[in-house]
């Protein structure tokens, strides 16, 4: 596998306008005779959709809810980091560019990360002009709040429900180049293969998860963003139809797949409540702007929160990292919550969890300002545990939130199969093995509005395609694939039903490749996933028909790519030597219990090759070298 | 607890349907709504028999995704709650429940409790947004907003988009969904060129889908997971009156788009 | 104008025409009240009432025209948008339970069918006398006495003037929000003007039969 990052020459800050005044250009006449698939409409999705067609190509769009608004962009909720340094304190392209290569512990590309500190601005000029109603001043002016692994306030938000305004608006723009013809949605449409011709990404089979039909769309480019692969935990801040689906069937196809076990546990969610959970519940990380983590300084402390004293709490992130406290990367506050758990002082059922308190926050600006704040999390929060966090600390817990892996792709967000585009949080993107808060938003609209809009030209406008459509064989051939795949799982017709094997394999992942891995857990499930697997095959049962709605058999294919994926995470978190960021491997940590990383050895991306049907990937290497910053070990003390 | 359900089950789009009654008989109260369906679910499958068939996905209230009537009401009994975000707490052991698809003859049914509301996506293509073609932006702090402005903005902005409103209103109409499109983008100044054709646009597209008209029954605002207040229907109003007085027409207008 | 055509094809549209029309009855209503009214200071002012208007001659046939043409848009308007709300909600739920929709909001219909049949009745009974054995041309006052002598007659009378109270008390405040008049301010202002004039109109009207089977009317 070759794996060329076409990284541009000289100084960081020239990387990307050199770049672009290199990039080959599409005439406006031109555009319009090619073809762009974009499957997914999250922000990535269909901000890269709207704006492609705005430039002239016919877009075909795909998502697998019945509106591109639901994609799982809208669940996002603390806020979007931008280097606008409006509250001039000290902000910077290159301030937000080294925050978020040092949250990411050095495992990301510097000018990758550079270009997207760069482009941060533009995004909120453009989601302004669309009617994003970000917070504001009394002045009128744009509000900021701050965010963990940051000491300047960059985040912009609207509520605690910025996700959803930024996918609004890149809604927006989608529906109106849909309302013009530009873009053709094809929405309840699961895309289930990739199909290439002659080594080329040409298109894409899905199916109309209303009829069952079994669809070919052939194109001159394909775009993934269809998001990340939290749920191969089971439970997760993720909606439940997030999938590794369509990534993995590229990977089978020869993407490569990057860095799989840089998976990020967010540390203040609603704890597990029984074993019928669903979903975990994510509090936004602003809450940590106010919000005070402690637990009882007292093992097995059984008092209830309002008993206990100052003087008997321990504020452990305020202790143990001074300079960030409470607002300490994931990472760090997610394991030093494990820790106090696993110390026996952890608090509520299970004593899985640990308070996030307001009181001092309300003691200081009024219960009304907090309201303001937070009121939506608050709401959400009292709705779920039926307690007033008002009164009474909210009980938090870490959980699997974000996935930092994902299809390798170059410079131009193209894999390393020529034609497929990868953006969003569906690329190994720029956040190396830890993401910061408010910077996935960022990212997923800086590819689809201001960095693939350019980039895919260069490849269109590159060497001539031949034309292809859908009565190509490698479409027939495709959904032969896809339609036996559906058949046998109908067939199987065992005894369990799909979602207990997603538990299964769930508690196998958080238990042995979650917070904390080690060689013996991580063998343990590499051990026992095959073996789940293999029960699948066997033993699954998949209710109805193919012809119809069935989303029975829709879960089935998605969890049957999980339980392949899985073994592919843990392979890369075994291989991995070494901790960093979200991976933490428990042989390698510092004499207090900090990730302890190895970059004379690890400081590369890790990339996956499928080498067939039942034999085990191959890894690649893409080295790492840093020009432009010095590897420092992370502290935030 | 123990509950009995009555569920409306149907095969597909133009078949007909019909409630039949289960017993959920371990049911937490701090399980969800749908985690308590999910159970039931579980059930069925041992059962041989098919899943109830529901639209579902973030379950954190927000992608609008959840729709089912409980009860006779939109998103069930708690006030400003979505389904999923509804909890067993909110029943009495023993109860019976009845779960409906959302009704409207422009939400067709898909199957169970799934309906088709795509109709939705065809009003905002047809006007609700603001055309701002990217990288077409001036700074974010180049237009000042009052705050006030901006939050009442914010509040229509809060739609999820989930049509309760359309599946509690006794008229089936859609308005004070369109509205709160409408409401939002005519409170920002970015949204004022456009908004004649907006409005014209987004209530031409409305009808054509065969929604109802408004009698102000407000059933619509109390069955909103996000509390969008009947406030924004009567402002849509003046916005189409205040369109039709500016006599730009549409068709002209329509030119512009795209 | 094809503004004004392509407003009245609205669902809004339809709304606005029945707000506007509303408000039309609701001035003659007024008057109509003032007038009728006059009967309790003496029968004989509403006939120097009556024949008052009768002097205006042809103007008189205008604005009766115009009044039947407002009543017309109303109740084509409201037909439409009947039919078009039941299309639009075919099926009713198994447990269908209202929440806030008022009684008032809910009968805004079948009230209105109510007043349409009583409009026609009326005007059959005293304007042109056809249900009136020993109506009098221009004795209205005493028409008046002699319609409401019949109990049952005056009863309807009361029975309509509480769907016409019914039907303005929301009709009225849905006006105000159909024409877009909204401001968060005078939200209890725009109730209070509605129950005002559907008490006043609908009240002031009803003493007339209610007075008339007391025997209060002589
Ligand atoms: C609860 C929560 C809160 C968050 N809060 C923040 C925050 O405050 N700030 C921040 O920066 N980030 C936040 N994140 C992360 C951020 O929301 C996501 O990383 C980002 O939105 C991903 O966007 P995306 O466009 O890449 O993918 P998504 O928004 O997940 O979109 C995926 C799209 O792909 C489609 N799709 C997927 N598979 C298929 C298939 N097989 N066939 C067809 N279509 C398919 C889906 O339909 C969907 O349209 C949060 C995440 C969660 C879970
Ligand atoms: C108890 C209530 C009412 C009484 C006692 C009453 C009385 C009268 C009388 C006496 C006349 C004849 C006037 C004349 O011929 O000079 C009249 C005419 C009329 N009334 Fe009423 N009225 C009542 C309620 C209403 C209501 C509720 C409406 C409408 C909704 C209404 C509409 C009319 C109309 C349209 C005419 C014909 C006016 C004309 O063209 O001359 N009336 N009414
Ligand atoms: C003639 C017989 C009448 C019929 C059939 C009728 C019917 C209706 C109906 C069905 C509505 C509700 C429309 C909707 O919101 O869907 C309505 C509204 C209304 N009616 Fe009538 N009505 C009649 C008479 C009157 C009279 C006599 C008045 C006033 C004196 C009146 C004033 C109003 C007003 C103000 C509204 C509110 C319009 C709006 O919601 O904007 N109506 N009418
Ligand atoms: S207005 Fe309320 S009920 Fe209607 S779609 Fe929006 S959120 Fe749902
Ligand atoms: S319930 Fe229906 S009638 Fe109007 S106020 Fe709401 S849309
Ligand atoms: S599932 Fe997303 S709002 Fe209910």
């Amino acid at each position: 596998m070759k794996l060329d990052a076409k990284m541009p020459g000289g100084p960081l800050e020239e990387k990307w306008d050199r770049h672009k005044a290199d990039l080959k250009l599409v005439s406006p006449a031109n555009k319009r005779k090619f073809h762009v698939i974009v499957v997914g409409s999250g922000l990535a999705g269909a901000s890269a959709a709207a704006s492609m067609a705005e430039l002239g190509y016919q877009v075909s769009c795909f998502c697998f809810q019945d509106s591109p608004r639901r994609a799982h962009s809208i669940a996002a909720q603390g806020g979007i980091n931008a280097a606008k340094n409006y509250p001039n304190d000290g902000d910077s392209v290159w301030r937000l560019f080294y925050d978020t290569i040092k949250g990411g512990d050095f495992r990301s590309r510097e000018g990758n990360t550079y270009r997207l500190a760069q482009v941060s601005a533009n995004i909120i000029d453009q989601c302004v002009a669309q009617g994003v109603p970000f917070a504001r001043e009394y002045g009128g002016m744009l509000a900021n709040r701050s965010f963990g692994g940051a000491q300047v306030s960059r985040t912009f938000y609207a509520r605690g429900q910025t996700g959803q305004q930024l996918l609004i608006g890149a809604y927006q723009a989608l529906e109106r180049v849909i309302g013009t013809g530009a873009v053709k949605m094809y929405t309840r449409h699961e895309m289930l293969e990739l199909v290439t011709v002659d080594g080329r990404a040409r298109g894409i089979v899905a199916r109309d998860l209303i009829t069952g039909q079994m669809e070919s769309f052939a194109g001159d480019a394909v775009v993934l963003a269809t998001g990340g692969y939290g749920n191969v935990f089971f439970l997760s801040t993720n909606a439940k139809g997030c999938n590794v689906t369509a990534a993995y069937r590229a990977f089978k196809k020869g993407a490569g797949f990057a860095n799989p076990c840089f998976t990020q546990i967010h540390p203040t969610c609603i704890p597990v409540s029984g074993d019928y959970q669903s979903k975990l519940t994510l509090m936004s990380e602003s809450l940590r702007n106010d919000g005070r983590v402690w637990v009882p300084k007292a093992q097995g402390d059984q008092r209830a929160p309002g008993d206990i004293p100052d003087s008997e709490r321990d504020y452990y992130l305020e202790r143990k990292y001074p300079a960030f406290g409470n607002l300490s990367p994931r990472d760090i506050a997610s394991r030093a919550a494990k820790e106090a758990c696993d110390d026996g002082r952890g608090v509520g059922p299970g004593g899985r969890g640990v308070y996030l308190d307001f009181a001092s926050a309300i003691a200081r600006l009024g219960e009304p300002t907090i309201r303001e704040r937070y009121g939506n999390l608050f709401e959400m929060y009292e709705r779920i545990t039926d307690e007033n966090p008002y009164r009474r600390p909210m009980r938090i817990y870490p959980a699997v939130h974000y996935t930092m892996g994902g299809l390798w792709v170059d410079y131009n967000l193209m894999s390393n199969l020529p034609g497929l585009h990868v953006i969003g949080e569906a690329n190994f993107s720029d956040h190396g093995a830890n993401r910061l808060g408010a910077s996935a938003l960022m990212q997923g609209l800086a590819d689809g509005y201001f960095i693939l809009p350019y980039t895919i030209g260069n490849y269109l406008g590159g060497d001539k395609l031949p034309a292809v459509d859908t009565s190509h064989p490698a479409f027939r051939e495709a959904e032969e694939r896809a339609t036996a795949q559906l058949t046998r799982l109908l067939a199987i017709n065992g005894t369990r039903s799909v979602d207990s094997f997603h538990k299964e394999l769930g508690h196998i992942m958080w238990e042995d490749c979650g917070m904390a891995r080690d060689r013996a857990g991580l063998e343990r499930a590499l051990q026992r996933i095959p073996e789940l697997r293999a029960e699948f095959w066997e033993n699954v049962k998949v209710p109805g028909a193919a012809a119809t709605l069935n989303q029975s058999l829709e879960k089935a294919g998605r969890v049957a790519d999980f339980l392949e994926f899985g073994e592919l995470l843990c392979r890369d978190a075994l291989v991995r030597e070494e901790s960093c960021g979200g991976h933490f491997r428990t042989e390698y940590q510092t004499p207090d219990g900090e990730a302890e990383r190895n970059d004379a050895e690890f400081a590369h991306v890790s990339v996956w090759e499928s080498a067939g049907e039942g034999k085990p990937a191959v890894m690649h290497k893409e080295p790492l070298d840093f020009e432009f910053v010095h590897l420092a070990t992370r502290s935030y003390k | 607890m123990k509950l009995t359900l009555k569920i409306w089950r149907q095969s597909g789009p133009d078949v007909a349907g019909s409630f039949l009654t289960y017993q959920a008989n371990n049911v937490s109260e701090h399980m969800s709504f749908l985690e308590m369906l999910d159970v039931v679910n579980e059930e069925l499958l041992e059962l041989g028999q098919e899943p109830i068939a529901f639209d579902h996905d973030c379950r954190e209230g927000i992608c609008g995704m959840c729709s089912m009537v409980i009860n006779g009401t939109a998103h069930g009994p708690r006030p400003a709650t979505t389904v999923c975000q509804l909890h067993m707490r909110s029943f009495a052991d023993g109860d019976t429940v009845v779960i409906e698809p959302w009704r409207a003859h422009a939400f067709p049914v898909i199957r169970d409790l799934v309906v088709d509301r795509s109709a939705f996506d065809r009003i905002i293509a047809a006007g609700g947004f603001i055309t701002a073609p990217t990288g077409s932006a001036q700074d974010a702090n180049g237009i000042l907003i009052p705050k006030q402005d901006s939050d009442l903005a914010m509040d229509a902005a809060a739609c999820i988009g989930c049509g309760a409103c359309v599946a509690a209103c006794p008229n089936g109409s859609a308005m004070l969904f369109t509205a709160a499109k409408v409401s939002h983008l005519a409170l920002l100044p970015q949204g004022q060129p456009e908004r004649d054709r907006r409005a014209l646009a987004m209530v031409r597209q409305m009808d054509a889908e065969d929604f109802g008209g408004c009698t102000f029954f407000g059933e619509c605002e109390a069955v909103c997971p996000k509390s969008i207040s009947i406030q924004n229907i009567a402002r849509m109003n003046g916005e189409l009156i205040r369109a039709t007085l500016h006599n730009r027409g549409l068709a002209a207008s329509e030119a512009g788009v795209g | 104008m094809n503004q004004v055509a392509a407003l009245w094809q609205s669902t809004i549209g339809k709304k606005v025409a029945m707000a506007l029309t509303g408000v039309i009855m609701i001035l003659f209503l007024i008057s109509h009240t003032i007038s009728n009214d006059l009967i309790f200071v003496n029968p004989h002012h509403l006939d120097s009432y009556g024949a008052w208007l009768r002097s205006f001659g042809p103007l008189l046939w205008i604005a009766r025209a115009g009044l039947l043409i407002t009543v017309v848009v109303h109740i084509v308007a409201a037909s439409q948008l009947t039919i078009r709300a039941r299309n639009a909600r075919p099926a009713t739920y198994d447990k269908r339970e209202y929440r806030v929709a008022t009684y008032a909001a809910r009968t805004m219909r079948w009230g209105g069918v109510l007043l349409a049949v009583f409009i026609v009745f009326h005007i059959l009974h005293f304007t042109t006398g056809t249900f009136l054995p020993g109506w009098q041309e221009g004795k209205v006052g005493a028409n008046v006495m002699l319609g409401f002598s019949s109990t049952p007659v005056a009863i309807f009378y009361v029975i309509a003037m509480l769907a016409l109270g019914l039907h303005l008390s929301h009709g009225v405040w849905a006006a105000f929000q159909t024409l877009g008049i909204n401001h968060p301010a005078y939200r209890g202002l725009r109730r209070g003007i509605a129950w005002t004039l559907a008490i006043v109109i609908a009240g002031g009207l009803a003493t007339i039969p209610i007075a008339a089977m007391l025997g209060l009317l002589k």
